[in-house]
């Protein structure tokens, strides 16, 4: 897909995590490319929640190691964008849309409570970059499902990250809208790797350049090694997919 | 309502009672906002009733009962707090405990206590007409020292209130800003504690807050808005006590309750917010 040398910058290495000694991954041993765009999928229980913990770091593998732009994945999250799914959100809270991206800015020397002008000036641009400047003193919980995704992603972006890390960001978001945000994220797959995880299989593959069929184990295509006719009859049915195709 | 007026202009202990009605109304529209929005309502619960501990070993060593009071509220907030962080389960267990254990130990000290302790009840139901003027110099150095901090880290507080886990990713000290704010609602109970007891100081911490939550937009109108309520309730329930001759700290809580079950009740006709 690309035409420079791969550049691995996500690294596992033989990679177990059990969770009160249940098993729930196994032996991973995947890299990612640098500009990559990577679809994780797997059914619900497949291990993609603990997957995103063990890349942000907040779980350690009890085996193998994990190297995210040649460090450990603790001190390599100032270079991660993350998007959880919006439905973590309290939507009680009060707050809009530009406060939330602003708040991704801080630091502990972060005092007192106003930001900066660049830094309001950026989220700004940012929310104009992704179309939804105008909701941007909007309460964030009045914002559509996939409004609220990009407001998430302008949030992420805020910090310039070199890798863009989604939680399912299509979950509960209607079609025409799954396909803006995947246009959104291939604009970013420009500069920016993206690693996206979902259960929903849909048009996916169009857009991404490598697929990991994750289920305990995890296997890596490049979608160039699946034909598009038959990534559709696979994803009719997922299961059979990763038992066939991922060895699984 | 014009001799309340000839009444406050005469009595300090009145003019005591609508400083520390003012005094109480800040800092409970600032914290109350945050344990509403983090719906921390349980922990704040049981801080406030720890405190009853604190009071009754101060009243044994005949210390005043609000140093009491500050010590123990400062002491369950961090150890509710380190619960509350390091427990993976269990936790509102353990929180219960401290709970009734703080209360039990304020029991047997005043028991213990030589004399009748008339100020028990004052400290459980809260005696705003028995506001000394130290107790408000006190009150006006918590709202100013809880004015200050939270105004140092409002948008850390934010952070780790509306999305703890990004504000981990951002290298924020999620623990310690945590535990400094259980702190700060741990001293806000005691200014409170003054105005309406230990029993009845969570209605009047959440209700305000509750009530702008439910037609503002950002944090800090919904601060400025529970503080302005807060003011309304306290200063009316001072006015109706007085002039009905019933406890005051109760006549405020249930303007507080009605106010709110009004307020819930009305927004799901109106939806617009401010």
């Amino acid at each position: 897909m690309k035409n420079n040398a791969p550049e691995p910058i996500i690294i596992f290495r033989d990679v177990d995590f059990s969770y009160n000694g249940e098993p729930v991954l196994e032996n991973i041993s995947i890299e990612i490319d640098r500009n990559d765009f990577v679809a994780i999928l797997g059914p619900n229980g497949a291990g993609k929640t603990t997957l995103i913990k063990l890349l942000l770091g907040f779980l350690k593998p009890s085996k193998g190691t994990i190297s995210i732009l040649g460090k450990t994945p603790v001190k390599a999250r100032k270079s991660i964008g993350y998007v959880p799914q919006y439905s973590i959100f309290d939507k009680d809270y009060p707050i809009n849309v530009v406060d939330i991206v602003k708040m991704n800015t801080l630091t502990s020397n972060s005092l007192f409570p106003s930001y900066k002008n660049e830094v309001t000036e950026k989220a700004f641009s940012l929310l104009q970059k992704l179309d939804i400047r105008n909701l941007a003193y909007r309460n964030f919980h009045e914002l559509s499902g996939g409004q609220k995704q990009r407001a998430l992603i302008a949030r992420a972006l805020i910090n310039e990250p070199k890798i863009l890390l989604l939680d399912e960001p299509t979950a509960s978001v209607d079609v025409t809208m799954e396909k803006d945000i995947y246009d959104t994220l291939k604009m970013l797959n420009r500069n920016t790797t993206i690693l996206l995880i979902t259960h929903d299989v849909g048009f996916v593959s169009s857009y991404v350049n490598k697929i990991c069929c994750l289920n305990r184990y995890a296997s890596m295509h490049s979608v160039a090694e699946l034909t598009g006719k038959s990534l559709f009859d696979i994803y009719s049915e997922d299961s059979k997919f990763l038992r066939h195709h991922c060895n699984l | 309502m014009s001799e309340l007026f000839s009444s406050i202009a005469t009595y300090t202990f009145l003019q005591n009672a609508v400083l520390a009605a003012i005094l109480a109304s800040i800092v409970c529209g600032i914290t109350g906002t945050f344990v509403v929005v983090k719906k921390i309502t349980f922990i704040s619960g049981g801080i406030a009733h720890t405190v009853l501990g604190g009071v009754g070993i101060a009243y044994y060593f005949g210390i005043p009962p609000i140093i009491g009071a500050f010590v123990f509220a400062i002491l369950s907030a961090i150890i509710i707090g380190l619960v509350k962080l390091k427990a993976n389960q269990h936790e509102d267990t353990v929180i219960s405990a401290l709970w009734a254990m703080g209360m039990a130990v304020g029991v047997i000290f005043m028991y213990l206590t030589p004399g009748y302790s008339a100020d028990l009840l004052s400290y459980l139901f809260g005696n705003i007409l028995m506001v000394s003027s130290v107790n408000l110099y006190i009150l006006a150095g918590l709202n100013i020292f809880i004015i200050i901090i939270v105004l140092i880290y409002y948008r850390q507080f934010v952070a780790i209130t509306y999305d703890e886990e990004q504000a981990r990713l951002r290298g924020l000290p999620v623990d310690f800003l945590y535990i400094l704010l259980l702190c700060i609602i741990a001293l806000t109970i005691v200014v409170l504690i003054q105005i309406v007891g230990i029993i009845l100081v969570i209605a009047l911490l959440s209700l305000p807050a509750a009530i702008a939550g439910l037609y503002t937009r950002t944090l800090h109108a919904m601060m400025f808005s529970a503080i302005g309520l807060g003011m309304v309730f306290t200063l009316s329930g001072i006015a109706i006590s007085f002039t009905a001759n019933i406890p005051t700290g109760a006549t405020i809580i249930i303007i507080c309750g009605l106010v709110y079950l009004i307020a819930i009740n009305l927004t799901r006709f109106i939806h617009k917010k401010i």
